[in-house]
């Protein structure tokens, strides 16, 4: 074999530049992120063709308030599919934290103990939060327990804790400081939509341009990789955890905030949803890949959908159908644009 | 060539890396006795052995993923850091290992600067200063790969690449090089070697561990032999022939008259009838109008690089692939195209191309991997007779020499030659009148690839017709005729006495109007 053909062969394989945007400065791969704009733009359309009240600011508000609170648990899940866990459980911890906090706070005549002030309503929802997602870290990182049943595990038992301390029941009369943020608005729009912006900018922030945040990518592409690389893999997949449950709980707080009251079954189901709308937004089940951005592009699409149907007049009973075959319509989409299997 | 210069620079320098008296056991398994290895500092180093000697656990400790239970590793004269300190590992020494450690869902850029990326002032990723930088690093290394691209995206080569420019900016100059050409086609092991040769004249120390021994004896200066956990022999290249290699690597003495392993004994049937004709065979971007025919008895060689087609051409006759033009027959029916069940019913077996991803269920049993194909063997309507499965995988397991407790081992537990062996027992176990093979000696160590390539032989001789895809010359030479593609297409065909050169020029495309 002559060497001189070999060394003079400097050419690569056929592909071995990425495709590229605007003069090369996007690379494709990043609009992956966009992909469900296209979408958002045919449905706010044809939802303005149904009902022109579609886009008036009052329906909009009332879009983005209704999904703050689920939002925050996708944002929770994203964070946590990306280092390629799963948390099931976070559905729960929406109903059990502000549920601990009105059982400890509230009066007697609204299902109560009445132990504590009500200004402890909040620290104690959070705190309640962080707990929920330290026991996920300690079985799932520590005890390397299988994540999917753990919080399957969690999901239940949580669950059943707030049935349990409920009796079934709902809390009502709330403290203000728990209705305060489901119900102020902060220059003209509701706090909760002020927050759950706020969060997923911090996030998005968080992951693109910290250390800490391209970690997550990293441990959940290829974990010993991220090891050999010197990032501390089980405490970064500890901290996300606990991040998830306190997001989960906030975004509980929100809810009960704004219903003023937290039922037995408050979150039961929201599971689906959640990871409805992080995987039609591009978020991996497999871990490594997917952005908040898309993720938050999910939620909204699945809850600007459900609006439009809603001013369609579809009855509520075939509301629940119609969302599933949405949920896998938007997946035949996504598949289709981005051209790769899912798994 | 610069070689005695090379030794004499090296010689007053401490070695680049050292390893003395060192042990390890996984329980009751001796991985490494009181072994040691000294690399020369400038030198391409080469370590072999055979499956088991003991290459990956040395390459562990060296890497400082394991710790010795005995025995001093040093670098450049001073003592390895603690293993927890992975920056100091990563500055005298770095591991492209066969399994990729790059990160698939980020760019190449990213990659590069994992866990290190530069910061703005306010703590945040830089993420022009990372690109650039990358950019700067691969162009410094004269590495043609993307920044933007995803890792995931890369090729083999490409990746080995990033690899080692990733590993040299971590400050080391000392890499260790994992079989590195198991993947590769000729052209890029020819392009991978020219880029070592050049960090080598730029003060890079290589230890280059590879089943392949021409490779040794085309790359490295001095070459170190392990065997059964204990080092053997160290010598300069030039001065050990390929006979006393291999007998190194084996305890005993092989005849390797031709320099390739084994030769066809028997000369086919020349009337016998074909088993497979293949007629105008085409498949969009791969091959086109490809015909040729394999009789009964007959060993056909398909030589070609990786991107020749030949790979997509065989998995075509295993029913892996439709085609989009053309027909295949096997021994007088024409199976439906892209119907594995069909072309197993047809009498195909079918050695894939990466047993790890298409040959075998790590997981199961060597009895559940053997008997995959044959379930109709195993019991009726579905059922599986356990004993029965059993006593045909024993039976396997006999003829094929799988050095295994049992039938109920999960694969996993095997040397990579006996788990191709099973993946080849997989292939006979329908009696097959065509027989497939795919690499079937990749990344298998030298008296298991002699036991292969003679098991094809003696199916050869029974009357299996078979073809063997691959660009391995000692597979190819076992082979009655050898035919080349380049570029999808049938361009030259050999009969036995052809030479090295002869196949590999063709195989490169040198000679061809194509």
């Amino acid at each position: 074999m002559p060497d001189s053909t070999v060394v003079e062969a400097p050419e690569r394989e056929p592909g071995a530049r990425a495709p590229r945007l605007l003069g090369g400065r996007i690379p494709i791969a990043r609009l992956r992120e966009f992909a469900l704009v296209p979408a958002i733009v045919v449905v706010a359309i044809a939802g303005w063709i149904v009902d022109p009240v579609f886009v008036q600011r009052q329906n909009v508000i009332n879009i983005l308030q209704t999904m703050s609170e689920i939002a925050l648990l996708v944002l929770a899940q994203a964070l946590v599919l990306i280092v390629r866990k799963m948390d099931l459980s976070l559905e729960s911890t929406m109903g059990l934290a502000p549920g601990v906090a009105a059982w400890l706070t509230v009066t007697e005549a609204g299902q109560g103990l009445d132990l504590l002030p009500g200004a402890l309503a909040v620290p104690v929802t959070l705190a309640v939060g962080v707990a929920i997602g330290l026991v996920n870290a300690l079985l799932i990182v520590r005890f390397g327990l299988s994540g999917f049943i753990v919080t399957l595990g969690m999901l239940i038992m949580l669950r059943g804790t707030l049935t349990g301390i409920s009796g079934g029941q709902t809390f009502f009369q709330l403290p203000s400081s728990m209705s305060y943020l489901g119900t102020t608005q902060w220059l003209g729009l509701p706090a909760s939509v002020w927050l759950c912006l706020t969060l997923f900018a911090v996030g998005i922030a968080v992951l693109g341009y910290t250390s800490f945040g391209r970690s997550l990518y990293a441990i959940g592409g290829n974990e010993d990789a991220a090891r050999a690389a010197g990032i501390r893999t089980h405490r970064t997949v500890a901290i996300v955890l606990v991040v998830a449950g306190l997001l989960a709980a906030l975004g509980g707080l929100l809810l009960s905030g704004r219903l003023g009251s937290v039922a037995a079954a408050q979150g039961d189901g929201a599971i689906f949803t959640v990871f409805a709308a992080a995987v039609i937004g591009g978020v991996s089940l497999s871990g490594g890949r997917g952005s908040l951005f898309g993720a938050f592009t999910g939620i909204l699409l699945l809850f600007m959908i459900q609006n439009v149907l809603t001013l369609g007049g579809v009855p509520a009973e075939w509301i629940d159908a119609l969302n599933g075959s949405i949920i896998l319509l938007a997946l035949v989409m996504s598949r289709i644009t981005t051209g790769k299997a899912q798994d | 060539m610069g070689d005695e210069a090379r030794h004499d620079r090296a010689s007053e320098r401490p070695p680049a890396a050292l390893a003395v008296g060192v042990s390890k056991r996984y329980g009751s398994t001796v991985a490494l006795d009181g072994a040691g290895i000294s690399v020369a500092a400038g030198e391409t180093h080469a370590l072999v052995g055979r499956n088991g000697a003991g290459k990956s656990t040395l390459v562990s400790i060296m890497t400082g993923l394991v710790r010795p239970d005995e025995g001093e590793i040093a670098f450049d004269g001073g003592p390895a850091p603690r293993l927890a300190d992975r920056e100091a590992w990563r500055g005298r020494v770095a591991c492209v290992y066969q399994k990729s450690t790059v990160i698939p869902g980020l760019t190449v850029a990213e990659n590069l600067f994992l866990h290190r990326q530069p910061t703005t002032r306010l703590g945040l990723v830089n993420w022009s200063a990372l690109r650039r930088r990358a950019a700067e690093l691969l162009a410094e290394w004269d590495v043609s790969a993307d920044v933007h691209a995803l890792a995931g995206e890369l090729t083999v080569e490409q990746r080995q690449f990033v690899e080692i420019a990733r590993a040299l900016s971590g400050g080391a100059r000392f890499i260790v090089l994992d079989e590195p050409t198991a993947q590769l086609d000729a052209a890029a092991i020819g392009r991978l070697f020219a880029r070592i040769r050049e960090l080598q004249q730029r003060g890079v120390t290589f230890l280059f561990i590879s089943h392949h021994l021409q490779e040794v004896y085309d790359l490295c200066d001095t070459v170190t032999v392990f065997r059964d956990a204990r080092h053997i022999l160290t010598a300069p290249v030039a001065e050990l022939s390929k006979g006393e290699l291999v007998a190194a690597m084996t305890g005993e003495e092989v005849t390797a008259a031709s320099g390739h392993l084994r030769e066809r004994q028997a000369d086919p049937p020349p009337e016998a009838p074909p088993v497979l004709t293949v007629e105008g065979l085409t498949l969009e971007d791969r091959y086109a109008d490809v015909s040729f025919a394999v009789r009964a008895g007959e060993v056909v060689g398909l030589a070609g690089a990786a991107d020749s087609g030949r790979i997509e051409l065989a998995e075509t006759l295993a029913g892996l692939r439709a085609a989009d033009a053309g027909t295949v027959e096997v021994d007088g029916r024409r199976p439906r195209p892209g119907d594995v069940p069909a072309a197993l019913a047809a009498g195909v077996g079918f050695v894939p191309e990466d047993r790890h991803r298409q040959g075998l269920v790590p997981d199961m049993t060597i009895a559940d991997n053997t008997t995959l194909t044959v379930p109709d063997r195993l019991g009726p309507r579905g059922l599986i007779d356990v004993r029965r499965r059993d006593a045909l995988a024993r039976e396997m397991i006999d003829d094929l020499a799988i050095k295994t407790p049992g039938p109920g081992l999960p694969v996993s537990g095997l040397s990579g030659g006996n788990q191709q062996k099973v993946v080849m027992a997989r292939a006979l176990a329908n009696r097959p009148r065509l027989l497939v093979l795919v690499n079937p000696t990749a990344g298998v160590d030298v008296r298991s690839k002699d036991f292969l390539l003679g098991k094809a032989e003696q199916v050869a001789d029974e009357g299996t017709g078979v073809l063997i895809a691959s660009d391995e010359l000692d597979d190819l030479a076992l082979c009655d005729r050898v035919l080349v593609m380049f570029r999808g297409r049938l361009v030259a065909a050999f009969t036995a006495g052809w030479t090295d050169n002869e196949l590999v020029t063709a195989m490169e495309g040198v000679h061809t109007d194509a």
